[in-house]
């Protein structure tokens, strides 16, 4: 059994909530004051999750690089292998924002898509 | 072979290599910087002092006064921005008052107007003046320029008639040859006749390449606050009476609206030390308050500092080396040397230059040089017509002093035009508002990077060295 | 003379939010004039998410969020000029712009909205002494020649400022390959949000050093190195705890101005402590009709405030141009202890329409706090509050039986319990 600390940032209460884990496995929280709260610290104290967003280098429109995001949080220990793929990846004009760049990035759930439309010039 | 090398392109040089553009010489101005004016004539008060304040008998003393008459039509032959705001200097109680004395003494025998004000007659003026001021001498006739602006302006005279100029030439060594001398730069070797030694704080080190000086180098550090230009503090200079330390704590009003606070002077740093500190910047804070009131230190969008070229000697030093004929130095051209700067010049030609050369006017010269256009200063009709010739004068690009893009690619494309970000800024002055280039230097960069025809990577802030971005990313 | 209904400055997050809502309430003949080669402003180079968690429940990048209101701009016929820039604004409402296809032109208006954004504090502005070499940058440059323009800074970097855009290219910069040894802020406390102090600090190990600044800057080309120093309860900088670090880059992220020289042009009373324009309840400055609205008005944490006024500005600016303007007497809003600023700064008691909502940020972090707003000695309002920070904007309802007939300045002050 072991007890984590950590201090909630969905909004600016900052609770501090306490997760009690054993093996790996969360047993108890406590501390938070809504729902949103209690799932962020589960999952925090088991493998915290990000949103990724980056650029990728794009052919073909005005600008050099497009932004991207992850369409959904991924595990923040897979930022490295993350940043190797979007480093790869090169996409050309026109694209339309949301459009999936990558699916299953990673194998995760989450896809990497376009953060923003680009026109082709 | 050259006639003239001129080592150093600040004021005095620049001055210097327009002046000797007038004859069929052949002229080298060289510089250690990568740009003109980056020493001295960049970092200064930006006035031109009519000169009542140098003791009598010095060089300082013949040289000022007729420098500041030069410019009178000197600026206007150059295309370059003034104007005549006048220099209070205040003085608080009678020991003050006693020196005003001296200085329109001074005024009366050189020439140079002024008029008395009483205290509150100079208040209802500049209300920003302290209540302790009792008495002011009002040298109206004082101007302010941009100093850096004069001596690009020189260049380009000098340039255009055949003057080369040689930026990032460091002179590592002087030769004495039969004729006169070598001068070493990395990539050049001048042989030449005579050499202009206007070397600014590295003088005496110039010098001693080819004799022992009799003078050694002791720059004196001078920092400012820059006020914002939506703040209007004075109209006039204001400066405290004179004191052994310099002309003190100063409010300099500056040709585009901005007020300088500054300097400090009491500091003695190296030749390469141009950083600013927090107690010179405490020092100017806690002495302007001797003459002024409600400083507006916290509109400052900028400090900075700059190297006084003073030294071991009290008054310029401009004379043919005693152990190295043909050797001329311009040295410890200290304040007022900017605005002593175009009687230096001529009196180098005049007393020391005139006997070793042969002088033929070359009937090709142009000595003027026509202004860079600079859209706020056109009438509206004006406005319209250049946007219709070339639409990027349309395009803005600096929002905080509204410069355009067609100006900046002027400014580029000109002879000795800028080639790196703070050369942009230096002539026509995107980064010198409030936001200090934060949201225009990355398009200034990008318009440099087109016109040269060079990487982003490659463009520089001032220096070879100074590289603003340090990768391609993707 | 070209008169429009409505002339909007500027086509970031305020302007456009301004624009849609304006053509809602059914003002037809507007024009948003932005200075840059696309609207969104600010926006799209903050490619990070946390964008329109209010508005539109969803976490979006920046330019994504912008993109969202273009579209709404287009599918109502919004005019915008791009590449144009507005060089002047007076107090009749005549407003001059530049761009390269129809060179200056002067315009007017029935009403104006000011959504012209700020700019980030320079290094000059907080005065860090030393040599002055390339490889200092407000974090927003080095944001926009990363995500925009796509090059990196440096390798090596130091951020001073605990401000969003600093943690945010703490976190950037890093993915991308840079060492960031740390973060220093001359406060005791962050001037970031919770959020990014974690994800964008701690996720990667980057230290922050809370109460210190940088005392000396080393390089005459380049920048060599910084020292940081412990500063005391006075913030000047305490001799001999000084800490060297050989960095290639410093970004500064010490705070952000409304950009405010075409409302001083115009003689709009500015409120000292936003530096934006002092308005009312409907976001009139006080100069009729002239709107402010965005950062240009406040500097704000969350776009989607940002929004949200520029929508309420709009609703005041169709209300004047149809009725004029509101009549009756006004009272000041004032910051009272602990509390920094208050926006609106003066609002009518007369004809309150509806409800009002206040905006304001607190000096200093408090926990378990007292918030009261008075008229003069009478007590309006008192909510508990568990807990503020300087960083996030606090905001305030008071309905229209609250706010009619006050007397005196009505102040906001929040005392620990």
């Amino acid at each position: 059994m072991e007890n984590k600390e950590l201090i909630c940032v969905n909004c600016p209460m900052g609770c501090r909530i306490t997760v009690t884990l054993d093996e790996g496995r969360v047993i108890d929280i406590k501390g938070y004051t809504c729902e949103k709260g209690k799932n962020y610290a589960a999952q925090e104290t088991v493998r915290p999750m990000r949103v990724l967003t980056s650029t990728v280098r794009i052919n073909g429109a005005l600008a050099r690089v497009l932004p991207v995001i992850t369409s959904q949080e991924i595990p923040l220990d897979m930022m490295e292998e993350a940043m190797e793929a979007v480093r790869m990846l090169t996409v050309d004009a026109p694209v339309r924002v949301n459009q999936v760049l990558i699916p299953h990035f990673l194998g995760t759930d989450a896809d990497l898509v376009a953060s923003r439309s680009m026109k082709k010039i | 072979m050259y006639d003239v090398v001129i080592i150093g392109a600040g004021i005095t040089g620049t001055m210097l290599a327009r002046d000797l553009s007038r004859y069929k010489l052949k002229v080298a101005l060289i510089d250690k910087e990568n740009d003109i004016a980056d020493g001295a004539t960049m970092a200064n008060s930006a006035i031109v002092h009519t000169g009542y304040d140098p003791e009598d008998g010095t060089l300082k003393a013949l040289l000022n006064p007729e420098g500041a008459r030069i410019y009178d039509t000197l600026l206007d032959d150059l295309g370059c921005r003034y104007r005549t705001a006048g220099a209070y200097i205040a003085a608080c109680g009678p020991e003050e008052e006693a020196h005003l004395d001296v200085l329109a003494d001074r005024a009366d025998r050189r020439g140079i107007p002024y008029e008395w004000l009483t205290g509150d007659e100079a208040r209802r003026n500049e209300p920003n003046l302290n209540d302790q001021v009792t008495k002011v001498l009002n040298f109206y006739t004082t101007k302010i320029i941009y100093p850096w602006e004069v001596a690009i302006a020189c260049a380009e005279v000098a340039v255009g008639n055949g003057v080369e100029l040689y930026l990032n030439s460091p002179c590592t060594g002087i030769d004495k040859t039969e004729s006169g001398y070598t001068v070493h730069t990395p990539e050049h070797d001048f042989e030449t006749k005579l050499i202009v030694n206007a070397a600014g704080v590295c003088a005496d080190q110039i010098n001693a390449m080819v004799g022992k000086p009799r003078f050694e180098m002791r720059p004196k550090k001078g920092e400012y606050f820059v006020i914002d230009n939506n703040v209007h503090y004075v109209d006039h200079i204001i400066f405290p009476v004179p004191s052994a330390k310099g002309k003190g704590v100063l409010a300099v009003p500056t040709v585009y609206g901005n007020t300088l606070i500054g300097p400090n002077s009491d500091y003695i740093a190296s030749t390469t030390d141009t950083g600013s500190s927090f107690q010179g910047l405490d020092y100017v804070r806690t002495n302007i308050v001797r003459i002024m009131k409600n400083a507006p230190l916290n509109r400052s969008i900028r400090n900075f500092a700059g190297l006084r070229p003073s030294s071991s000697v009290s008054d310029f030093i401009i004379e043919e080396a005693a152990d190295a004929p043909g050797f001329v130095n311009a040295a410890s051209i200290e304040s007022p040397g900017l605005a002593s700067a175009p009687a230096v010049s001529k009196y180098i030609i005049e007393n020391i230059l005139r006997d070793k050369l042969e002088w033929t006017e070359n009937p090709d010269a142009v000595m003027t040089r026509e202004r860079p256009v600079v859209m706020a200063e056109l009438s509206e009709e004006e406005r319209a017509e250049m946007i219709r010739k070339n639409p990027l004068y349309g395009r803005i690009i600096c929002r905080c002093e509204q410069i355009s893009e067609g100006e900046i690619v002027d400014c580029i494309r000109r002879p000795c035009g800028a080639h790196t970000v703070k050369g942009v800024k230096k002539r026509v002055r995107p980064g010198m508002g409030r936001c200090q280039g934060g949201f225009c230097e990355p398009r200034v960069l990008a318009i440099l990077a087109r016109e040269l025809n060079i990487s982003p990577l490659d463009v520089v802030l001032d220096s070879k060295a100074s590289r603003i971005l340090c990768q391609e990313n993707r | 003379m070209r008169n429009y209904q409505a002339v909007i400055i500027g086509g970031g997050s305020a302007g456009l939010a301004a624009a849609v809502t304006l053509k809602q309430k059914g003002i037809e003949d507007i024009l948003v004039l932005e200075k840059d080669g696309e609207a969104g402003g600010i926006l799209n180079q903050c490619i990070h998410n946390g964008f329109g968690l209010q508005t539109f429940k969803e976490q979006l990048s920046g330019p994504a969020y912008a993109e969202r209101f273009e579209d709404q701009a287009e599918q109502l016929n919004v005019e915008i000029k791009l590449n144009t820039m507005v060089t002047g604004l007076n107090a009749q409402r005549q407003i001059t712009y530049v761009n390269p296809d129809e060179g200056y032109v002067t315009i007017s208006a029935d009403a104006v909205i000011l959504a012209v954004g700020c700019y980030e504090r320079s290094r000059g502005a907080v005065e860090i002494p030393g040599e002055r070499p390339s490889g200092i940058y407000t974090a927003g440059q080095a944001q926009r020649y990363l995500n925009i323009d796509g090059y990196l800074v440096g390798k090596k970097v130091f951020i001073l400022g605990s401000g969003d855009i600093g943690l945010i290219m703490a976190r950037r910069m890093t993915l991308e390959g840079a060492k960031v040894y740390g973060v220093a802020e001359l406060m005791p406390y962050s001037n970031g949000l919770p959020r990014n102090m974690k994800q964008c600090l701690e996720d990667f190990g980057i230290p922050l050093y809370l109460s210190h600044t940088v005392t000396k800057i080393y390089g005459h080309d380049r920048l060599e190195g910084i020292d940081i120093a412990k500063v005391g309860p006075d913030r000047k900088p305490v001799p001999g705890s000084e800490i060297h670090f050989d960095v290639d880059t410093l970004l500064l992220s010490v705070g952000l101005i409304p950009e405010n020289h075409l409302g001083d042009e115009a003689g709009i009373e500015m409120d000292p402590r936003t530096r934006g324009p002092v308005v009312d309840e409907s976001y009139m400055t006080g100069i009729r009709g002239i709107f402010a609205c965005g950062n240009g008005l406040h500097v704000h944490d969350l776009v989607d405030f940002v929004s949200l006024q520029a929508a309420r500005a709009a609703e005041g600016a169709a209300r004047y141009i149809r009725e004029g303007e509101p009549e009756g007497r006004t009272v000041n809003t004032a910051a009272g202890e602990n509390v920094l600023y208050v926006v609106p700064g003066k609002i009518h008691t007369d004809n309150v329409p509806g409800h009002t909502e206040f905006f304001f940020r607190v000096r200093k972090p408090m926990d378990d706090a007292v918030l009261t707003v008075r008229a003069g000695s009478k007590v309006i309002r008192t909510v508990r509050k568990k807990k503020l920070i300087p960083s996030e904007m606090e905001r305030l309802l008071l309905t229209q039986k609250q706010l009619t007939g006050l007397e005196g300045d009505l102040v906001i002050e929040v005392r620990e319990n």
